[in-house]
């Protein structure tokens, strides 16, 4: 089952790929502007050979991994704080409710006025975005507290402290998961944006760079990094989740007892 | 001295407008290394009374006192076994790390910690369990370990709150016979809440009555079976079902709302 879904998986990507080459080729569409298939290819292997690529990949992964790490530590404290003190739920709700929306993309102004093309400037719009995806998780992820977990911690002479860290943490865990995982696939598409409309050094930037000087097959090359990059950021959060919820009911499944 | 002193307790639950009254007033002893049966009416404020006790819910009036302590939160040397043994022990450790969290939290060293979980699941008759997680168990096998970690926290009272309701009768019976079995062999005072009175006269020295909420003592009764008990013999004797039935009544009167007349005595053999 399992071998049949790969196969099928590359058969359609395949078939992609085959379809970029020919649409082109065929006079289709211009030529010009999508470019088949192997030039593409042709062009990421240049790129791959070239050393200033990688220090702009290089770029771009410092600013998602620091603004994820950032806004994970911070989203999580956050959350537990605002959950575990008194009223302070009720009290931050409307205000969580309003900042929530605003788009990071129009605080880009702010990112310039403040920091120009720094990485600093990144770094705000990618914490910025990711914040509230893993904020908003934790804050689901301690609701969902088993009062019988909890008495049972009471009544053993858990303190605080004790409860968080083997209750409240491990029940919230999932929801934490779920949150790291949203916000890091928020945190590549911010960075990339922040490069390319900011000028901040990084793949964004080289993607402009590329537009602007007509070498489109090396602007397609440089897209096709990115969504990469994002398969991968995927694939790596959901192993990483997968590993540390061995023990959850939705990655254990049923035991037959 | 008394291992456990409950007087004049009372609840009230408010809350929304509406106010509840759970427990009205209520007054009794446990002796140190008694097992005392707690029956009463389902929705009796069983669950209230336990967890006012354990020091879980504060009391709206009177007080529970301890081994001369007055409880106001939980106490240490107490230990609950609830009834939820799914909810009760956390999926994301294994067994031995369950049994020993509560004892980490007491301070021990480690050497005394690994003792007290090897001594504990085994005389739960789990020793090779404590690798596993809870979920990989079956039901009585989970309970088992919610009865070791209360056994190996040593506690002075062990409160458990209807912790066999859940199970299916065989496994019930098996539970029933270990929980008799650790108490015999060593000697700490049990407080069984239940609603299932076979199992009340089964397990009790004594059974206190519960009346209909809001709750007051109906009726006190020693069960004066011999103290070998097994679930053979026991549950056929005519004496057993003398005390059954005589608990038996207590309760429809009880939710019929009648006070009895007899207090704190043994019925006559009829």
């Amino acid at each position: 089952m399992k071998g049949l879904n790969l196969a099928l998986g590359a058969a359609g990507l395949a078939v992609f790929l085959a379809l970029g080459e020919v649409v082109p080729r065929l006079g289709l569409v211009e030529e010009a502007y999508f470019p088949p298939t192997s030039r593409i290819a042709d062009a990421l292997a240049d790129e791959l050979s070239d050393g200033t690529f990688w220090t702009a990949l290089g770029d771009t992964l410092t600013g998602w991994g620091l603004g994820l790490l950032i806004a994970s530590t911070a989203g999580i404290v956050a959350g537990v704080v605002i959950s575990v003190v008194p009223y302070l739920r009720d009290a931050t709700a409307s205000t969580i409710e309003f900042l929530r929306p605003i788009p990071s993309v129009a605080l880009i102004p702010l990112a310039v006025l403040l920091y120009g093309t720094e990485l600093r400037s990144v770094l705000l719009l990618v914490v910025y975005a990711s914040f509230w995806q893993v904020l908003i998780q934790v804050l689901y992820g301690v609701q969902d507290l088993d009062p019988v977990a909890e008495e049972t911690a009471r009544s053993y002479g858990l303190g605080t402290w004790a409860r968080i860290r083997h209750v409240l943490w491990p029940t919230a865990l999932p929801y934490v998961m779920t949150g790291v995982r949203l916000a890091a696939a928020v945190a590549l598409i911010l960075a990339v944006t922040a490069e390319l409309v900011i000028g901040a050094p990084g793949l964004g930037q080289r993607i402009a760079v590329a537009q602007n000087s007509q070498a489109v097959p090396e602007m397609y090359a440089l897209v096709v990094v990115t969504g990469l990059l994002g398969l991968l950021i995927n694939v790596g959060a959901r192993t990483v989740e997968r590993r540390a919820l061995a023990w959850h009911q939705s990655v254990r499944g049923e035991v037959a007892v | 001295m008394h291992a456990l002193v409950v007087s004049g307790l009372r609840k009230v639950y408010e809350g929304s407008g509406r106010r509840v009254e759970a427990v009205r007033d209520l007054t009794f002893t446990v002796e140190a290394g008694e097992l005392v049966c707690l029956v009463g009416p389902s929705g009796c404020g069983k669950t209230t009374l336990l967890k006012c006790m354990g020091g879980l819910l504060t009391p709206t009036g009177g007080e529970v006192r301890l081994a001369g302590e007055k409880v106001s939160g939980p106490p240490p040397g107490m230990a609950f076994v609830f009834q939820e043994y799914g909810r009760s022990l956390f999926p994301w450790m294994r067994v031995g790390e369950n049994v020993e969290l509560p004892l980490k939290q007491k301070g021990l060293s480690k050497a005394r910690r690994r003792e007290l979980v090897s001594d504990a699941l085994e005389s739960v008759g789990l020793a090779d369990a404590a690798g596993a997680y809870p979920w990989q168990l079956s039901g009585g096998m989970q309970q088992r370990v919610a009865i070791a970690r209360a056994l190996a926290y040593e506690p002075q009272v062990l409160l458990m709150d209807e912790p066999f309701a859940a199970v299916d009768a065989q496994t019930r019976a098996d539970l029933e016979d270990l929980v008799r079995g650790l108490w015999r062999e060593r000697g700490i005072t049990i407080l069984f809440v239940t609603h299932d009175i076979d199992e009340a006269v089964y397990l009790g020295q004594r059974v206190i009555v519960l009346s209909a909420s809001p709750t007051v003592v109906q009726e006190q009764l020693k069960v004066d079976l011999p103290d070998e008990r097994d679930q053979l013999h026991t549950r056929v004797a005519p004496r057993f079902a003398e005390l059954r039935t005589h608990v038996y009544e207590q309760i429809q009167s009880a939710k019929r709302g009648t006070p009895s007349l007899t207090k704190t005595d043994t019925p006559p053999p009829h």
